[in-house]
């Protein structure tokens, strides 16, 4: 987008640039809206082209370099607002998942990941809503990094999700003998079971009709239990892939 | 879990226990260096110490849920194990499947008794027939069975959670709770159906089995927010929460095999 002041920029650049340009005009006191000659704006607009980048990336939000850090308090909306980060995140991937799915995937494979993304996406979306709603506040919208998941291949979309949602639920697991109030606890409840059949589901699809579903990997094979992380652990593995800074310390009461 | 404050309450009441559990101390400085998580293996241990030493108030409403949750294991672990014994699991291309299902329903029991202890319900009798409605041993009707236990299950996890509210031992249950929802994962998709479940599995309503265990999971309102007014189907509402059962809808359910 050419803004007033972008253009502003322009023309000082071509003035500073190209003074013959200017010094061939009439003694027209306005100089810079007098015509030069084309061949020679043409050339020196390329020296401004990358000049006239830079300002106009320069509007955009998204591309502040140092978006904020997250805090939570130490109480049952500091974990609502803990689901609510990781449900931005698995929300953020999914959607890119879907957006630019990989190569040759199969209908019925973008048919599944779509229903997930749509999962998380509600969960995302409730959360932020319910938070408000019981007069917390939520989290600001999370910068996500995906710089090291290659979209395009299969094996590291499906790997990156299953260890999202292998994560999820070990958080969700974790996380909830924190929770003070049954209500809340009914609500986390509800959706680690989603969050876990997700899992099973991508493991499947990466080594169908094996045990892998619930494997040794991530069931104890002893004990028959899921995993269960605290929220200081959990936001250690999830920081990788936000780039606002997770400041745990609020939710350190969690073991 | 937080180990030490375990430890802290458990010698507040009982100061000997850690002379009684002598040959233990290696396992304890290893829950040290483990930091906060736990090796799984050492959790019925632990556990088992807490419940006994458990305060009053709190310990007849943990002992009955774990009993509860041990009948429904005991439920589920006889099936598969039965299931595997008379070849019936491995009628299908899916026999891995259920290994690794039986598997962990045989844990779950072993994990629920060595916590609960002298407390712990012996195990009923089992009729898997349902006084001869059923064949288990028919490949899809096994399939329905496991099915049916499996969600079942997950159902009547997330019922107690709430009676546990704030301990360890809610712990134990949501890292049980996660599985049983893995499994039945699985044995959906077996089924053809998706990992999820949308409206009331209608696909099944009519199924004798499975037909009621449902029941509720159509809802789409989740802390008295209409979750449609955000923006989505009522199909992708009611797949992305898993609604939970109470202990006398399970029993509804689970009682028709239990003699």
């Amino acid at each position: 987008m050419l803004n007033f002041l972008t253009i502003i920029n322009l023309k000082i650049m071509i003035k500073t640039l190209v003074p013959d340009v200017v010094e061939e005009t009439t003694g027209n006191e306005n100089k810079m809206l007098s015509p030069i000659k084309r061949g020679t704006f043409l050339k020196y607009l390329g020296a401004s082209a990358a000049f006239t980048a830079l300002t106009l990336a320069g509007c955009k939000k998204s591309d502040d370099p140092t978006p904020g850090s997250v805090t939570f308090t130490s109480d049952d909306f500091g974990v609502l607002n803990y689901a609510y980060a990781l449900e931005q995140l698995e929300a953020a991937f999914y959607i890119q998942v879907v957006a630019t799915p990989y190569s040759g995937i199969p209908a019925t494979e973008l048919t599944l990941l779509t229903s997930i993304r749509d999962h998380e996406k509600l969960h995302r979306d409730f959360f932020k809503n319910a938070i408000t709603a019981l007069k917390g506040t939520p989290i600001m919208d999370l910068t996500p990094d995906f710089s090291s998941i290659d979209f395009t291949s299969r094996a590291s979309v499906l790997g990156a999700a299953k260890a999202f949602e292998d994560l999820g639920v070990s958080a969700y697991n974790g996380a909830g003998h924190g929770i003070k109030t049954a209500d809340y606890l009914v609500l986390a409840g509800k959706i680690v079971s989603v969050e876990a059949r997700h899992a099973a589901a991508i493991r499947d699809l990466m080594n169908p009709n094996s045990a892998d579903f619930a494997g040794d990997d991530v069931v104890d094979a002893t004990s028959g239990l899921d995993g269960a992380k605290n929220p200081v652990a959990v936001l250690a593995i999830a920081q990788k892939y936000v780039k606002n800074k997770f400041d745990s310390s609020g939710l350190s009461f969690i073991k | 879990m937080n180990i030490f404050k375990i430890f802290q309450d458990i010698e507040t009441i009982d100061p000997e226990m850690y002379d009684r559990l002598n040959s233990r101390r290696g396992l304890f400085k290893k829950a040290s260096n483990l930091g906060l998580k736990l090796s799984a293996a050492a959790v019925p241990f632990i556990l088992g110490g807490v419940l006994n030493e458990a305060r009053g108030e709190n310990k007849d409403a943990i002992t009955d849920t774990l009993n509860f949750a041990l009948t429904l294991e005991y439920l589920e672990s006889e099936f598969y194990n039965l299931s595997v014994t008379n070849g019936t699991t491995a009628k299908g291309n899916n026999k891995t499947t259920f290994d690794q299902i039986a598997k962990h329903e045989m844990d779950h029991v072993t994990l629920l008794k060595s916590v609960l202890k002298s407390s712990a319900v012996s195990k009923p009798t089992f009729d898997f027939t349902a006084k001869g409605k059923f064949n288990p041993t028919d490949y899809p009707t096994f399939l329905v069975l496991s099915q049916a236990f499996e969600d079942t299950g997950v159902r009547a996890y997330k019922g107690q959670a709430p009676n546990l509210l704030g301990t360890d031992t809610l712990t134990v249950a949501l890292q049980i709770h996660s599985v049983e929802a893995r499994h039945a994962a699985m044995v959906r998709k077996i089924r053809m159906q998706s990992s999820w479940i949308t409206g009331n599995n209608s696909s099944d309503a009519a199924n004798p089995i499975i037909g009621s265990s449902y029941a509720g999971e159509d809802n789409i309102t989740q802390a008295g927010i209409n979750v449609t007014t955000l923006g989505y189907s009522a199909a992708v509402a009611t797949e992305a929460f898993d609604e939970y059962l109470t202990k006398d809808q399970v029993l509804a359910i689970a009682g028709q095999f239990i003699v």
